[in-house]
């Protein structure tokens, strides 16, 4: 656990869960946004920006800046920090608009 | 002079009195671009007026908006002249569509019928069903918030405009302007610029303006790639901006924007000041873009903003000096089309204000058209 609050809240948490990132396999806690799970990974970043290409994760953390999208189960510009993070739920780094099916 | 209203109007004011050597101070009760301005999509339009006084306005004002965008910076501005293209779903609404571009030729617009075979040139994921359209190479678009700032950053480089952000009028007299944090300011003429909320500063002075707010929605999409090119909008909407009902009215304006984002407009709905969401409007919003664009309907709407259209019982703005009180110049009421006939309502004020004759005949835009004033 690399980032988390558990231990100032004195958490008791269900028993951990698999999901996966671009392929890999982490270990998420129940209640757990997409973004919590990540950041507890050591992650910070998992979007590249439309323009310039640049590195983004949480900003905001609650919905407001739309900078931590990411594609989840196939679904590109899902907010991580507002998804839930689910046993097998795959979470890819997202780039640009994540819509390359339409260009 | 003292110009109420930092937005789009307040601002190209304030740009067009200081480039004539005029001091002005521009106020606002709440921040730069927060009100009326705020809260539209940025539309430079011709295609959706009649000939008549608003189309000479619209057609200068376009004019002028061209010339910014060479002086600032299409960037600073991000001024996009990307054409409006109006679309007709039945033969009948193309016929009308053909014959209202043809009264606009007379006023100055370029508008180029396109045959239905041929609008999937111009836009490729428009839907295949329609009759036919009319592109506007005239129409364009700014980012609002943007040009505003853009436009006081120069007034200010003149050194003769103080911008006076969260500070509420109070009181407006002859060579006099009451405020909440700065005190008296002393002028010889008062700017009113205050968008939907010029009626309140109107009646500080005693004057009587009907401005009234007309709600409308704007639906932002998740960032795409370029999918649409022009303002496309079907021929509806420009029957719904000129209704005189309260009910709700609602045409699909889709447009692309340079991040990514579709906005999907524009409703219009009579309910006073009343905030809040209504998701069957948005739900309207969304059917209708999606009919329009097929491509759309697989996309997700991020989220929504809303505004209020200043509008006047005419659908014209009010420009110009009060009948009673010369010293106070109206500049608001201009519905949904306050940012494209921003400059122009400028040069109108600037002209007025400085005895100089004006481009085009004001009268349609004079404030004393409502009627007897209120003692």
């Amino acid at each position: 656990m690399t980032r988390g609050p558990l231990d100032l809240v004195r958490a008791r948490p269900e028993p951990p869960f698999e999901f996966s990132f671009d392929g890999e396999q982490l270990t998420a806690l129940p209640g757990q946004t997409v973004a919590a799970a990540l950041w507890q990974s050591g992650r910070l970043a998992w979007r590249r920006t439309r323009v310039g290409d640049r590195p983004r994760g949480a900003f905001c953390g609650m919905g407001a800046c739309y900078d931590c999208l990411v594609e989840l189960d196939g679904v590109p510009n899902v907010r991580a920090c507002l998804a839930p993070v689910r046993p097998g739920t795959r979470v890819r780094t997202q780039r640009g608009d994540g819509h390359d099916e339409l260009r | 002079m003292v110009v109420i209203g930092a937005g789009m109007i307040g601002a190209a004011c304030a740009d067009a009195l200081a480039l004539r050597g005029l001091q002005v101070a521009v106020l606002d009760r709440g921040p730069v671009a927060g009100g009326t301005t705020g809260a539209g999509e940025g539309n430079l339009l011709v295609s959706d007026k009649g000939p008549g006084p608003e189309l000479e306005l619209a057609v200068e004002s376009l004019r002028l908006w061209r010339e910014l965008a060479d002086d600032l910076g299409a960037h600073a501005l991000e001024y996009e002249p990307k054409g409006g293209l109006v679309v007709a779903r039945d033969p009948r609404a193309f016929a009308e569509l053909q014959a209202s571009a043809r009264l606009q030729r007379t006023a100055g617009v370029t508008a180029a019928e396109v045959p239905a075979d041929a609008l999937g040139e111009l836009e490729p994921h428009l839907a295949r069903e329609l009759a036919g359209g009319v592109h506007y190479p005239q129409d364009a678009q700014v980012q609002p918030a943007l040009a505003v700032a853009a436009l006081l950053r120069r007034a200010r480089g003149t050194g003769r405009v103080r911008l006076l952000a969260g500070t509420t009028v109070t009181g407006l007299a002859e060579g006099r302007v009451e405020t909440d944090t700065h005190g008296p300011l002393h002028c010889a003429a008062v700017v009113n610029a205050a968008g939907t909320w010029g009626g309140e500063v109107a009646a500080l002075a005693g004057a009587t303006l009907p401005v009234l707010p007309r709600r409308g929605f704007i639906l932002v999409t998740e960032p795409l790639p370029p999918l649409v090119r022009h303002k496309v909008y079907a021929a509806d909407y420009v029957a719904d901006v000129a209704s005189g009902s309260a009910d709700l009215q609602s045409s699909a304006v889709v447009e692309g924007t340079a991040a990514g984002p579709v906005l999907i407009g524009a409703s219009r709905e009579r309910v006073g000041f009343d905030r809040s969401l209504s998701v069957p409007v948005l739900a309207r919003l969304a059917a209708q873009a999606a009919e329009l664009f097929p491509v759309l309907s697989d996309v997700r709407a991020m989220r929504a903003y809303r505004g209020f259209r200043p509008y006047l019982p005419d659908h014209l703005p009010a420009i110009g000096p009060d009948p009673e009180r010369p010293w106070l110049v109206q500049a608001c009421g201009h519905e949904g089309a306050g940012i494209g006939l921003a400059p122009a309502t400028a040069r109108l004020v600037a002209q007025l204000l400085d005895g100089e004759k004006p481009f085009m005949d004001p009268a349609p835009f004079g404030p004393g058209r409502f009627g007897k004033e209120q003692s």
